[in-house]
């Protein structure tokens, strides 16, 4: 880790005005990533400009019904907040699936956002990565990938994002709000993760010198019927090796609204339209919760060792649904 | 112009006031331990992989290995040190030391940093990954063994201690919980 | 003064349970482990490792280094002190790796190519990782898989001999009513110890002083005195306090970059390894490709035992993973054949991880068991008590105590097998299939020569000194049992000297033996002291101290069979749709010896039976074949049990006093994890109906395999 300078900015506009000075300035929230990345020499920034203490730590509801999450609310915060519970559960399950107490503590919901790949190649410094090192070349495709994105995926990358949050947002059509010397932002979670193609190591669509203010739920009373589970190589403080965040309702025996996002399957958080598509107006049942899956899935390009999340996925989404479809019967 | 790339902060830490100069670079795990001699707090992955250096960070749990010295200006630390009341164990620790919750004991003061966590946030009617039911109406779920592995999950033992550690936890929540045992916060 | 001449205190010490001496200390943060130790003058160094797997170090450019804020020093194989590797140590030869910076040649990635000190550890980091090495880079090859052309039988060593055979296996294999024939796979496991290797050197009065984490003072501080030259005087290690071992804290490249870098700086020098660089510097369990051939008559009799393991070792050092030696013990057969090769790849050497060799032996050889007992139609415990021998299978020497049949007895009481319906794939909860499974378990009982001294104090305490090392396993709290039940005396009277090579020589904390060993030496001197305190008289102020030293006793011993055994049950949920595998209880019933302490014991037996679980679902090192090196080497990479992971766990033991150890100890380091994953494995059969033979039973395994379960109508 190089040295580096430090300060700690009291509110937004300052912040991007710290950071739009030095082009070798990193932002500093939790630092459950960044400091982790730092210590391994992916990140060597100059400066970090600390936004934990931005008047940013706030779960508000918005004048139409729906939530505006600060940035700097953290991890734990939000999955407790009685809102977020009841009125999106999806997205307080998937927050407290991810990593443990301590770090869901510090995380920020800006930071989680913005985290990067835990692909082993990324991580080795000594290695090749067209992520970390653009042109370098990927080592991940012929070599160890069970855990790397079947969908989305490119030549050049196949790492996956690693956030559990990031997939219920994307479910409840998040939008990201944020700020620069020019003013305010805003952009839906679709539009915020960049396809990777042949440029993997540009992630986000934020604006250069943006800083993530908050993130807004729209109202949506669908999302009290939703619901995340995910899978992983042991049962706690893993990351997904596929995961899912679904909301349904279902009238009649018959799919008025459905909402599907995968997670560990893509560079990105993945909402799942085609199957979204192939499901609303039809039955809600097994059969059409598998032809859905497999609408999605048809796009899916697998390597030699992560196949299986082709199946994983179909059968995700076959058991939440169905148990979200059971549960509406009730 | 280069920034400056060190500073002096202020830390209160187990109830008591440090004031001392900080490479940015340092964690508070290596302030703790390097700079101010108090190594109960452990260095296993420091990566936030393992929970060895698990501290409660204004009375919350939070890994002092990814948290930066300089940016914990202000705020208030306990660690393991800080847990006893003199000479008298708190009733987590009483019950880590009766049960057995440890072996090498590398890991210990990070899991009853967090286990002193864990009781406060069931208290506080968190949900965990394995509750069923995570909506406020269903009411705070019962600290069960799978409650309190999954809780705990943030905190890897090797040797295997798993089984006597949520025994522990129990013992002293429920004490808590029943007031048997006068609770030092 | 007080008399001690006629102690008639408290009996009965030695197996009851009691709590850990030092259980104060580590709970309040106390127990200062080796790199908690502060000392002034401190300087703080950081290991630059290779980036190749083979080749050579053309140039290491350290001036621009050297030039950093803090930077004191850059050890390299240009300018490092010369070192001596020429010498037989406790355990053979040293593996080439703690000869650190003495040649250019690079066996491996992650070989270490220097050592950056600096004033402070932030420094000493980003120094080490500014630091430029060059290399002339050659190609490698790291990949291990069964059959490999360059795999060799190796010769026979101390550990044991790399073939044995008798009886004709082809001949009875065609003769047999039911035949198994099985390949098994156990992935590269790492010890990954909670507490990193950590090693501070400093010179004191003429005394090259480590203060270390390891396994047994006495043997490093021998082997530091070979590697440096030295009297055996001239060096003292300790180690207080131990954040486990599981057989990686022994002598390691750590210990000598310290000791060099404190001789060239003269100041103390502590070098702590990062969680990544113990992936390539500790040594691990190498991965296996075993395959097991059972015969069996009718009676379900074994005709044929044929198990044959592959594993791997480095291109520097030869390091041999005797998995198939569990085989020798277990079950006779007319016809028996064992043997373990090995195959050397630019990697680096493994090493004795808890329960080498039986841990993947047992895994090959258990799951066949059951696949007989599928096969045959025979219940697997009926299976396995059928097969029981009265003597040693190949060696046709006694066993010392042999309580297996018990086990397995009081294991399915307890576990409720005699209920258990053995077709598999027919129960089911919710999304879960659910199965059980069961699997034995032995590991070999020795003992090491060790001195111990006992002092009757003249305030009425006794001190025990004797150098052994507590890495988690209860050592100083059972040394105080033993010798207070000696003694005669309540525990709260004896106080515990240890882990300090200046204590003399003591065997290492390794191969279940340390307790046993240390109890010998313990209860010797003890008897001797009681002797000399039954003569009468005062205590002086300096105490009475009675010596004691095994070695002849050890040796005396009579050759047997001597080993620790046990039954491990397992049951296990499925959910064949998401390839997730949930242990959901276990029980191990263990003869092992006499427990020492019933909670320290336990706990010990149970950790066991948790690395079990870690090894049957989780544990397993990825190497890339471009690089050579490993792919997320950390803890997020590297997964072994969470919490959430372990279910409630019950070990318990039977009555099975070693009749020739005097105290009548056999060890319980390491039997626990013996047969746990087989149990864990053949409880997924049962409840899925495939076989899983490859390790770690990862969810996208489980996936693909699927189920093969009797069709509706056909098994209820």
């Amino acid at each position: 880790m190089k040295e580096f300078g430090y300060q700690r900015v009291l509110d937004v506009s300052e912040a991007v005005a710290v950071l739009g000075a030095d082009p070798d300035a990193r932002f500093l929230g939790g630092g459950t990533n960044l400091v982790d990345l730092m210590k391994t020499g992916i990140e060597r920034p100059g400066r970090l400009v600390d936004v934990r203490e931005l008047p940013l730590d706030r779960v508000e509801m918005t004048p139409d019904g729906g939530l505006l999450i600060g940035a700097t609310v953290t991890n734990s915060d939000l999955a407790a907040h009685p809102e977020v519970r009841r009125r999106y559960p999806a997205l307080a399950q998937a927050v407290l699936a991810g990593a443990s107490g301590q770090l869901r503590n510090m995380a920020t919901v800006g930071g989680n956002l913005l985290q990067r790949t835990r692909c082993g190649y990324f991580t080795d410094v000594a290695g090749p990565c067209n992520k970390r090192l653009p042109g370098s070349g990927c080592p991940a495709i012929e070599g160890e990938h069970h855990n790397h994105a079947i969908l989305g995926a490119s030549g050049h990358c196949v790492a996956t994002h690693p956030s559990d949050m990031g997939v219920a947002l994307a479910a409840f059509d998040a939008v990201v709000r944020y700020e620069t010397a020019d003013g305010p932002g805003e952009l839906p979670l679709a539009d915020f993760y960049l396809p990777v193609g042949d440029t993997p190591h540009l992630e986000t669509a934020l604006p250069s010198g943006a800083l993530i203010t908050g993130v807004i739920l729209p109202p949506a009373p669908v999302a009290a019927h939703s619901r995340y589970r995910k899978v992983r190589e042991r049962a706690s403080y893993a990351f997904a090796i596929g995961s899912i965040a679904a909301v349904l309702d279902v009238r009649d025996g018959v799919v008025h609204e459905v909402r599907l996002a995968f997670g560990a399957v893509a560079s990105r958080p993945w909402r799942a339209l085609e199957a979204e598509r192939a499901l609303t107006g039809g039955p809600a049942t097994a059969e059409a919760f598998a032809a859905a899956a497999d609408a999605e899935l048809a796009a899916a390009e697998a390597l030699p060792h992560n196949g299986y999340k082709v199946p994983l996925m179909r059968n995700l989404v076959v058991a939440l649904l169905t148990e979200l479809a059971e549960e509406a019967a009730r | 112009m280069a920034p400056s790339t060190s500073s002096v902060i202020t830390l209160t830490i187990n109830g008591e006031k440090y004031t001392l100069p900080v490479d940015h670079r340092t964690t508070l795990l290596d302030a703790l331990r390097e700079h101010l001699d108090l190594t109960g707090t452990k260095k296993g992955c420091d990566q936030g992989q393992c929970g060895a250096c698990t501290v409660l960070l204004d009375g919350r749990r939070a890994v002092s290995c990814l948290q930066l010295a300089v940016a914990a200006e202000g705020r208030d630390v306990t660690t393991i040190e800080g847990v006893a009341d003199g000479d008298r164990l708190h009733p987590v620790q009483q019950a880590f030391l009766d049960l057995d919750g440890y072996q090498c004991g590398y890991c210990t003061p990070g899991q009853i940093c967090s286990a002193l966590a864990v009781i406060e946030e069931h208290a506080a009617g968190w949900p965990s990954a394995v509750t069923a039911d995570v909506r406020p109406e269903a009411g705070p779920p019962p600290l069960t063994a799978d409650e309190i592995r999954e809780r705990m999950s943030g905190n890897l033992c090797r040797c295997g201690a798993y089984v006597s550690i949520v025994q522990a936890v129990a013992q002293a929540a429920e004490a808590q919980a029943t007031g048997t045992e006068e609770v030092v916060a | 003064m007080t008399t001690t001449t006629g102690t008639t205190t408290t009996t009965g010490a030695l197996g009851t349970a009691r709590t850990r001496v030092e259980g104060r200390e580590k709970v309040t943060g106390a127990a200062r482990y080796s790199g908690d130790i502060p000392l002034p003058e401190l300087a703080h160094g950081w290991m630059v490792l290779s980036t190749i797997a083979r080749g050579r170090i053309r140039s290491v450019e350290a001036d621009s280094v050297l030039a950093m804020p803090g930077v004191l020093a850059v050890l390299h194989h240009e300018n490092a002190p010369r070192v001596n590797l020429d010498y037989m140590g406790m355990i053979g030869p040293p593996d080439p790796i703690i000869g650190v910076f003495q040649h250019d040649r690079v066996p491996f990635r992650g070989w270490p190519v220097a050592l950056v000190v600096a004033e402070r550890p932030e420094q000493a980091r980003e120094a080490a990782e500014a630091l430029v090495v060059r290399y002339d880079q050659e190609s490698h090859d790291t990949d291990f898989f069964a059959g490999h052309p360059d795999v060799y039988t190796p010769g026979d060593s101390p550990f044991g001999a790399a073939e044995a055979t008798k009886g004709d296996i082809e001949a009875e294999l065609a003769a047999s009513t039911f035949v198994v024939d099985a390949e098994y796979t156990t992935p590269e496991e790492h010890h990954n110890p909670m507490e990193p290797h950590a090693a501070t050197a400093r010179w004191d009065g003429g005394r090259l002083e480590v203060l270390d984490s390891n396994q047994g003072t006495s043997y490093v501080a021998g082997e530091l005195a070979q590697i440096f030259s030295l009297d055996a005087e001239s060096v003292r290690v300790r180690s207080e306090h131990v954040g486990g071992g599981f057989g990686s804290k022994t002598i390691g490249s750590h210990q000598v970059a310290a000791a060099m870098a404190a001789t060239v700086l003269d100041r103390p020098v502590r070098v702590v390894m990062t969680r990544r660089q113990m992936f390539s510097t500790i040594g691990y369990r190498s991965p296996t490709a075993q395959r097991v051939r059972l015969g069996a008559d009718a009676s379900g009799r074994l005709r044929a035992l044929d198990h044959r393991s592959e594993c791997v070792t480095s291109t520097v050092h030869e390091f041999i993973e005797r998995s198939a030696t569990v085989a020798r013990v277990m079950y006779d057969a007319d016809a028996h054949h064992t043997s373990d090769r090995v195959v050397r790849l630019d990697v680096p050497t493994p090493t004795f991880m808890r329960a080498p060799g039986e841990a993947p032996g047992s895994f090959a050889l258990e799951c066949a068991l059951d696949e007989l007992a599928e096969a045959s139609g025979i219940d697997p415990i009926a299976l396995r008590v059928r097969n029981e021998p009265d003597r040693g299978p190949v060696s046709g020497l006694p066993f010392s105590s042999r309580n297996l049949v018990a086990c397995y007895e009081e294991g399915a009481r307890r576990f409720g097998w005699a209920d258990r319906d053995p077709r598999p794939g027919l129960r089911r909860e919710g999304r879960w299939l659910l199965g059980t499974g069961m699997a034995a378990a032995s590991f070999h009982s020795g003992a090491g020569p060790s001195t111990a001294g006992v002092t009757a104090e003249a305030d009425g305490t006794f001190t025990v000194r004797i150098n052994a090392a507590d890495i988690g396993t209860g050592a100083r709290t059972g040394i105080a049992l033993v010798a207070a039940d000696a003694l005669e005396v309540d525990p709260d009277r004896v106080r515990v000297v240890m882990a300090d090579s200046d204590l003399g020589p003591a065997m290492i904390a390794g191969g279940s033996m340390g307790m046993r060993s240390w109890a010998w030496a313990v209860s010797i001197a003890v008897r001797e002291l009681r002797e000399r305190l039954a003569l009468g008289g005062d205590i002086p102020p300096e105490g009475i101290t009675a010596r004691s030293d095994t070695s002849e006793a050890v040796g005396a011993l009579s050759k047997k069979e001597r080993h620790s055994f046990g039954a491990q049950f397992a049951e296990v949920a499925v959910d064949v749709t998401s390839g997730e595998v949930r242990v959901r209880r276990m029980l191990g019933i263990f003869a092992a010896g006499r427990i020492v302490n019933p909670l320290t014991a336990r706990n010990q037996l149970v950790g066991g039976m948790v690395w079990g679980i870690s090894m049957a679902l989780h544990e397993e090192a990825v190497r890339d074949r471009a690089s050579g090196g490993h792919v997320g080497p950390d803890l997020a990479g590297y997964h072994f049990a969470a919490n959430a992971d372990v279910p409630l766990i019950e070990a318990d033991w039977v009555d099975d006093p070693d009749p020739d150890d005097p105290v009548g100890i056999k060890g319980v380091g390491e039997i626990g994890i013996v047969g746990a994953a087989a149990a864990i494995a053949n409880a997924v059969w049962h409840a899925t109906g495939v076989r899983h033979r490859d390790l770690p039973i990862r969810p996208d395994r489980v996936l693909s395999a699927g189920t093969n379960v009797p069709e509706p109508g056909h098994g209820g």
